[in-house]
């Protein structure tokens, strides 16, 4: 039964487009309250077959919720959908599937240990056989008509993220989707494949299917999207027609965007300028022929040097290296060779513990992993690095007086919004963690600062107070070492930029207005070794 | 020279299928749990109310068969606590496992205590099902061919198993299921119910390998009668990362080392039964330190599944 369904969907993805007057799917004052907190009030959302609706808000806007209300994983407080104009009740993800509804969630929902053919085939009667030659070509053919290349028979363990991404729209189109819902989809992709699913997704309204596009690059937003939703604090406070799209310039949407997620102010400085270059002091980090063992891709001969309020950025690739340097100046990854001083005072053969004491400090990019304790309280995660230290501790017995007066003090200083300081951080969003962790990082005997891709996949007022907060901490004098894998964001903060490519730095440029290309050139020009 | 006489390879073999049958049933069960993501710690437990049951209904009705089919009921009937706990309201799964094998070793024992005070009543001889004639095969034949109904039941269990994982639908919802629960939910597939299917399978399994033990093997039931035999099959299922022919070669090599006793007095080898009694155990041991390094187990096991949870 489910396969003749399989095969009658799979001829049906080319379809004429339906009439133009009433929406695929709306949803119709949807209320959803979780535990003090309201995470959609009163939202409206029409979605209309052959568009490209985006759904934009920053972390926390009610937008997971709105999706998870839409595939059937929560169900509204209030308000009902509509699908083509006849209301529905959706309870389970079955149902939505069967209404017309698939969902491709932003961490993928493919079982990873089963084959392509055997994760289309899930959800069949439990007593048959699946049919798996008959399905594999009819994903091949399908796969085909959208041009996209799919082993059937791949195990789902080996695709890469923009594969993994690409199978799981084709499974919720034979499985009859006429909404395609689009969670974050270019969150994990590289640029070329977030290009590539910006034509996949042209080309999939072009056949009439409705797709709702979920994202935080606005460039994207405006490039791919027909209509525009603007979701905050679980309102939504705009929308963009297609109309309106087309009259204005991708400036002025992008423009009207921003006024419309943060208010009026945040339209204006959404672009900082280039730091004003200053006097620097003395060498703080001095790093000298550094190599490492271990990790991925060893450190070879890794030499630099940082001066107190200097940033120093380190462009890359993702994967050369970065997370070995931080690591290893950090004390986290041995070092086989080198030297690392902080202010001339050799600290290589440290612990983590010792080279912090020594004022050198790491902000991770793996947040919730190694930077915080996701069940602990917000209070804690900040004196996560001090635990048994003065006054927070005497004598081995915990202050919670002291570790809450300053919890209360890093709240307010850096804005984290959290209800109280015994929250556990993983309920915060993650921004707000970023700030727990910069505020623990920041303060104290701080002298040199290691930043792993700090603004990855931060909303974008969250990006613009990170990155302020790097510039601060450059600004009082501390030395810098920005690691990054968005050039803009070097190109807006760094004074020099190294390139780091299979573990060696590749030479190291003054960012001036010819950085960009150099930085290029110096990115390309490792291959002759 | 003499050890390897006919006797004592016979003595040997057949021991080790007595023996090996029950850890064969459980942990063929218990690999289904833990394929589908739940980690059943109750299987001693489930073993143990199979061999209580199982004795009982043999005892009382004269029919071995009966026995079998009640003490799979018992087993099954442990592992709907299991599933109401675990599985409906997502307790944590090793915290129930341990309580319901204690509940049930406590009961057992006070039941069958109630029952017979101090006697043990044993149960007549244990009929087999010459299968005619591959039985006459010297040798071979007594120990394969002219077995106990639920020993060629178990084989083929092997086989089914073997199939169903890799050839059905079910196979893939039940990896899913242990793997990525959340994929499987949005597929469509109710994982409360893929997984209560296998532990309910699981007990049932479990209580067909504890009926063997007191109704064919034995004869009698004695309190704690299954001493850890079911957390042989818990180690078994993990070191098979999920291939039912690994459960029973795993099954039989244990079988093998705790027939090991009597096959050695039948041949006159005088070692003291206590080190034998170890071998097992040891085994285990030795196994999980060259196998059990590598094993694989299922992303998702021993997390209770809850839809929309991030």
């Amino acid at each position: 039964m489910k396969d003749q369904q399989m095969q009658a969907t799979s001829e049906a993805i080319v379809r004429p487009n339906p009439a133009r007057t009433t929406p695929v799917v709306a949803l119709c004052g949807v209320t959803k309250r979780f535990p003090g907190v309201i995470a959609n009030n009163d939202v409206s959302v029409q979605i209309w077959a052959g568009e490209v609706h985006v759904l934009l808000g920053e972390n926390g806007a009610g937008k997971s919720t709105l999706i998870g209300i839409l595939s059937g994983l929560q169900r509204p407080d209030e308000g009902h959908i509509e699908i083509d104009g006849k209301p529905v009740e959706i309870s389970s993800p079955r149902q939505a599937l069967g209404l017309g509804i698939g969902t491709v969630f932003q961490h993928s929902m493919l079982v990873p240990s089963l084959s392509v053919v055997d994760n289309f085939t899930l959800g069949g009667s439990w007593w048959r056989c699946p049919d798996r030659t008959g399905t594999a070509e009819r994903i091949r053919e399908t796969a085909r008509q959208l041009g996209l290349r799919v082993d059937p028979f791949a195990l789902v363990a080996t695709l890469s993220l923009g594969e993994r991404q690409q199978v799981e729209i084709l499974r919720a189109l034979m499985r009859g989707s006429r909404c395609l819902i689009l969670d974050e989809a270019t969150a994990m992709l590289t640029p070329h494949e977030a290009v590539a699913l910006g034509a996949l997704m042209r080309r999939l309204i072009a056949d009439g299917l409705a797709i709702v596009f979920i994202t935080h690059k606005l460039n994207e937003a405006v490039a791919y999207g027909d209509r525009i939703s603007v979701l905050r604090l679980g309102k939504t406070v705009g929308a963009i027609t297609p109309e309106q799209l087309n009259a204005a310039t991708d400036a002025e949407n992008t423009a009207r965007i921003i006024r419309l997620m943060f208010g009026e102010t945040a339209a204006r400085s959404a672009h900082g300028l280039a730091r004003a270059a200053s006097d620097f002091g003395p060498v703080v980090l001095q790093v000298e022929a550094l190599r490492t063992q271990a990790g991925s891709t060893p450190l070879r001969d890794v030499s630099l040097a940082v001066r107190a309020g200097e940033i120093l950025g380190i462009a890359g690739i993702d994967g050369n290296g970065q997370k070995e340097l931080a690591e290893a100046l950090a004390g986290q990854l041995a070092c086989s060779g080198g030297s690392v001083k902080v202010n001339g005072r050799e600290v290589g053969g440290l612990s983590v513990g010792g080279r912090r004491a020594a004022g050198l400090r790491y902000v991770t990019d793996d947040r919730l992993g190694e930077g915080t304790v996701a069940s602990f309280p917000v209070a804690m995660n900040l004196v996560l690095k001090d635990i048994g230290a003065e006054p927070f501790w005497q004598k081995g017995l915990e202050k919670s007086h002291a570790i809450h007066a300053q919890a209360e003090r890093h709240i307010r200083d850096f804005d984290i919004r959290t209800p109280t300081h015994h929250t556990p951080v993983g309920k915060l969003s993650g921004g707000n963690i970023q700030k727990v962790l910069l505020a623990r990082e920041l303060t104290g005997a701080a002298e040199v600062v290691i930043f792993a891709k700090p603004t990855y996949g931060l909303d974008v007022n969250n990006i613009r107070t990170t990155r302020q907060r790097i510039r601060d901490a450059a600004d009082a004098g501390k030395a810098v070492l920005l690691i990054s894998t968005d050039l803009d964001e070097l190109l807006e903060l760094a004074d020099q930029i190294a390139v780091i490519d299979r573990g060696a730095l590749r030479g190291c440029v003054e960012n001036d207005a010819g950085a960009r290309d150099a930085i290029g050139r110096l990115m390309s020009a490792g291959d002759d070794q | 020279m003499s050890l390897f006489t006919e006797s004592f390879i016979t003595t040997l073999f057949l021991g080790a299928i007595a023996a090996g049958m029950p850890l064969l049933l459980a942990g063929l069960g218990e690999q289904l749990s833990e394929k589908a993501g739940v980690l059943n710690i109750g299987l001693e437990g489930m073993m143990l109310a199979g061999a209580y049951a199982g004795f009982v209904v043999a005892w009382s009705t004269g029919s071995m068969g009966l026995g079998f089919v009640g003490g799979a009921a018992a087993g099954a009937l442990v592992a709907s606590l299991m599933v109401l706990f675990c599985v409906r309201l997502g307790l944590n799964q090793i915290v129930i496992g341990i309580a319901l094998t204690l509940l049930v070793e406590g009961l057992t024992a006070l039941l069958h205590y109630v029952q017979f005070s101090r006697s043990y009543p044993r149960l007549d001889g244990i009929t087999t099902w010459p299968i005619w004639p591959l039985s006459r095969i010297p040798l071979i034949g007594p120990i394969l061919f002219d077995q106990n109904l639920v020993v060629y039941f178990g084989l083929a269990l092997v086989a089914g198993f073997a199939w169903i994982y890799r050839m059905t639908h079910l196979g893939s919802a039940l990896q899913a299921a242990g793997d990525k629960p959340a994929a499987l939910d949005v597929a469509g597939v109710d994982v409360f119910r893929i997984r209560s299917l296998a532990v309910l399978t699981t007990g049932a399994l479990a209580g067909l390998g504890g009926a063997f033990m007191s109704v064919a093997a034995a004869g009698v039931f004695v309190p704690f009668m299954t001493h850890g035999n079911g957390f042989i099959a818990i180690v078994l299922a993990m070191l098979a990362r999920g291939r039912p022919l690994w459960v029973l070669g795993g099954a039989f090599l244990f079988g093998g080392c705790l027939s090991l006793t009597t096959a050695l007095q039948v041949a006159g080898v005088n070692v003291p039964t206590d080190v034998i009694q170890m071998l097992p155990f040891a085994t285990v041991m030795l196994v999980l330190l060259i196998a059990g390094r590598k094993a694989s187990l299922p992303q998702a096991l021993g997390e209770s599944f809850v839809r929309g949870a991030r």
